[in-house]
């Protein structure tokens, strides 16, 4: 059992914890996840390490509300427990000798974004951040990614906060107007990382994506996270979850995300039913 | 005088139209007379070919005999004295190519039902209040086990019982391995595999959950680190093959892994599951082993219509163990022999629709001494099915080999052990699949077991010095 140290609603559908796990903090590296069950009979599912304390031991997590697992997690309060907190799983993001790196997140995905900004900042690369929302409610983690950021664009789909348009339209404007990436850095949902992928390969310049395969033991052993990646069959939670995003089939992708949908909202459904009930 | 009836005393199972629509155990167990009774035909042969036969020698006609006389606590004194897993092993050890294959009784009629009386002697057992464990006073000396499989937990066991303080690592959030995760409910109540690993927490092992070794903690960190002496690593042979053809990739193909991972660890099974699984109309099993018998008949319960195995080789030649094949034929599970699936197909959602399957024929023998499939020319047809198991086998997963300095492995990723379970890396020991490849319970057990010996005598002899 893991404690909820600290949570905190970033944006109406965002939440932020704090979860105590020592062994998870000791070693986790940006890019990597854990895999959760909220309780007992719960689902397992995987969340980025988003932060993390090795001296008190504490682990960062920034979950989208999208279906009945993060909702019923979203209930939770502080001090309340996670009954399994597996981690750190996957390998972490490169960030080696990289001199100029352009990151790009989209939504929830900027919680993942934001250490491996904070990595590369650290380790004295020039960072440019460009960062998409689609209204200025959901805007999460803009300060955090101004700190480490050499430039940073905040997008909104409608214009409520920074600029109006896609994170590829800057991009594409900042490979052209001769900024010379290293590596673009996407992550996000698969659409943008897809369209993000199409800018960059115009240019050529090497892009690093984070694959969220539906996933249950992250450990190897089941093959439901596997991917197409130069036409090769690769598991996203032992050999990913980056990869390189020329050589990703998103297409692909996409379909098996939504391979369980109709079970999920059905799921999700009963959730808010059930909580709501609890509540009255 | 012994009972010289040439059939075994048949076990009670569930009625096929009634259990394949269930999870519940198919086969019931024998009740004590039917036990004693079948105990009679035991001729206590002197020489005792079916001890020879089992992986851990268990001193079969002795408890043979006690089970005659209906001391089953005797019994199972002498089952679990070479044993830790009696109530598993009982179930689902192919005994039909160990023990029974080397019974006497055999070569008139059906051998002895040695598997069905070992696991009548587990339940009585269990049924009862049972001696309390006592758990062992500590040596001081600290041994670490990763993966909580049969042969970790048996190595985890016997260990322990020598005064070993054992911690057991697991990267699931439950203990078992593959008698968790893999084999359904329906021939493994989990009960069981719970109450097995009860009893191995009172003799003091620890059980760490969600600790994936090799990314939370390193073999070398458990050793210079935390204190470990020696490491036992009984990490199975969990990662699942392909058959790299077209569509494998399609929503509705698992490997067998995920399906009956989904199906047992998860219980998707269940109505009010979290997690979700297909419920698929029409079922194709590619693979012809326990593991194709398991993801067939759980596909079937889960409210399939009509279930396929495939196979590529012909039915003498299926690895299943025969009751699997048979409970899994009067259940309705249909064999397709002889044939190869050389495509998946989709609809425009990338769904499956069928299967494009090719048909073989016998060639000459291989290096396993099976005759080849070759593929039939021109014999190419479609089978309709909205979902496709993969179940053509595992191998050990790489994890541990590539975060461990100086651990040597096979060129197909097994760990190379001699045959004490010692590794290339002093201190660290291995067996179960994870050094053999997908083999069986019983074999992993003993390797535990054996390592479990070898590595008492190896910390023994570094305190010597
Ligand atoms: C490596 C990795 C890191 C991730 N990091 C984060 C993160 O930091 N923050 C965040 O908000 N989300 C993250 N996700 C996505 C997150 O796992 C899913 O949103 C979550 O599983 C949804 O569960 P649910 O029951 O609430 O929703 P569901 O109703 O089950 O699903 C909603 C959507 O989530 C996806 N999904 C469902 N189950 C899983 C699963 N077991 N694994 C992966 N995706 C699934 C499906 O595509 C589905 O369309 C990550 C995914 C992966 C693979
Ligand atoms: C579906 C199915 C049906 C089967 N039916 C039969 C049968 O009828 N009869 C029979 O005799 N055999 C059967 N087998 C084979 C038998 O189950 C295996 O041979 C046996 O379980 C192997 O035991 P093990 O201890 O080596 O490994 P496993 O049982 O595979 O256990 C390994 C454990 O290690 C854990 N692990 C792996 N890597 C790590 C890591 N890095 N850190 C921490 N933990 C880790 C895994 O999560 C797992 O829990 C079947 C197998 C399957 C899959
Ligand atoms: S353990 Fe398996 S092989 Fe040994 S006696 Fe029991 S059933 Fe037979
Ligand atoms: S070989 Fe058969 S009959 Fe002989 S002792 Fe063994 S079980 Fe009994
Ligand atoms: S999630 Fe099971 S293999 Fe990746």
């Amino acid at each position: 059992m893991y404690r909820i140290l600290k949570k905190k609603v970033l944006n109406p559908t965002v939440t932020m914890m704090e979860v105590d796990a020592p062994a998870v903090a000791k070693k986790a590296e940006p890019g990597q996840f854990v895999i959760l069950r909220t309780d007992a009979d719960g689902e397992r599912i995987p969340l980025t390490v988003s932060g993390y304390d090795r001296e008190s031991g504490s682990v960062r997590i920034i979950f989208q509300t999208v279906g009945a697992t993060t909702k019923k997690l979203s209930m939770k309060e502080e001090g309340d427990f996670i009954e399994d907190f597996a981690g750190p799983l996957g390998n972490p993001t490169k960030t080696d000798g990289l001199k100029k790196v352009c990151v790009v997140g989209g939504g929830v995905g900027c919680a993942i974004a934001l250490p491996v900004a904070e990595k590369l900042h650290a380790n004295g690369c020039e960072v440019h951040s460009i960062v998409g929302f689609r209204n200025k409610e959901l805007v999460i983690l803009e300060d955090e990614f101004r700190a480490c950021s050499d430039r940073f664009i905040l997008m909104t789909d409608d214009g409520s906060a920074g600029e109006k348009g896609v994170v590829t339209a800057p991009l594409e404007s900042l490979i052209q107007g001769g900024e010379d990436y290293d590596m673009v850095i996407a992550i996000g949902p698969l659409i943008m990382m897809k369209f993000v992928v199409r800018t960059t390969k115009a240019h050529n310049v090497p892009t690093t994506v984070s694959m969220n395969s539906i996933m249950i033991d992250g450990t190897g052993m089941c093959g439901c996270c596997r991917i197409s990646v130069g036409g090769k069959m690769r598991f996203a939670c032992v050999e990913g979850p980056d990869f390189d995003g020329f050589e990703v089939d998103f297409d692909e992708a996409m379909k098996r995300g939504a391979m369980y949908r109709d079970f999920e909202r059905r799921a999700y459904e009963d959730t808010c039913h059930l909580l709501n009930k609890e509540v009255e | 005088m012994p009972n010289m009836k040439p059939d075994k005393a048949p076990m009670p199972t569930q009625p096929p139209q009634e259990r394949r629509h269930n999870f519940r155990e198919v086969a019931l167990g024998y009740s004590r007379e039917t036990a004693m009774e079948e105990a009679t035909r035991c001729l206590s042969c002197k020489h005792k070919p079916c001890v020879s036969g089992c992986p851990v020698h268990i001193e079969i006609p002795s408890f043979i005999r006690e089970v005659r006389e209906g001391d089953f606590e005797k019994a199972y004194e002498i089952i679990t004295r070479t044993s830790s897993l009696p109530a598993v092993c009982g179930r689902v050890c192919p005994q039909e190519n160990q023990c029974e294959a080397r019974c006497v009784r055999g070569k008139t009629g059906d051998p002895v039902g040695i598997g069905r009386l070992e696991r009548f002697v587990a339940d009585t057992h269990n049924a009862g209040e049972g001696a309390e464990v006592k758990k062992p006073q500590s040596n001081g000396h600290k041994v670490a086990v990763i993966g909580s499989g049969p042969s970790g937990l048996t190595c985890a066991g016997d260990l322990a019982k020598r005064g070993y303080e054992v911690t057991v690592f697991e990267a699931l959030h439950l203990a078992g391995g593959v008698l968790v995760y893999g084999i359904p409910e329906f021939r493994l109540p989990k009960s069981i595999v719970q109450r097995e690993v009860e009893t191995i927490k009172a003799l003091g092992v620890k059980i760490e959950t969600n600790m994936v070794i090799g990314r939370v903690l390193s073999i070398d960190e458990l050793m210079d680190e935390q204190g470990f002496e020696a490491v036992f690593i009984g990490s199975g042979a969990g990662l699942p093959r392909f058959m790299n053809i077209k569509g494998e990739n399609l929503c509705g193909v698992y490997s067998a892994n995920e399906f009956l991972t989904r199906t047992n660890l998860m219980k998707a099974y269940r109505e009010d599951a979290a997690t979700p699984i297909m419920h698929a109309k029409k079922v194709a099993v590619v693979g012809g082993g326990n593991v194709a018998m398991d993801a067939a008949r759980s596909a079937l319960r889960l409210g399939a219509e009509e279930v396929t195995v495939i196979y590529r080789r012909s039915e003498e030649e299926l690895p299943a163990r025969a009751e699997e094949v048979a409970h899994a034929k009067e259940e309705g599970v249909v064999f397709r022999m002889l044939s190869n699936p050389v495509e998946i197909l989709g609809d425009e959602k990338e769904f499956v629709t069928g299967i494009r399957i090719q048909k073989m024929e016998l060639g000459e023998p291989d290096a396993s001494g099976r005759r080849r499939p070759v593929p039939v020319e021109g014999s190419e047809f479609v089978a309709e099915a909205d979902a496709v198991i993969m179940a053509i086998g595992t191998s050990p997963n790489p994890l541990l080999k590539a975060t461990t300095k100086g651990l040597d492995t096979k060129p197909w990723g097994g760990i190379i052990a001699d045959g004490n379970g010692q590794t290339s890396r002093e201190g660290v020991f291995a067996g179960g699949d994870a050094v053999t490849g997908a083999a069986t319970v019983i074999l992993a057990m003993g390797e535990g077991k054996t390592a479990a010996a070898a590595i008492d005598e190896y910390i023994r002899s570094k305190e010597k010095k």
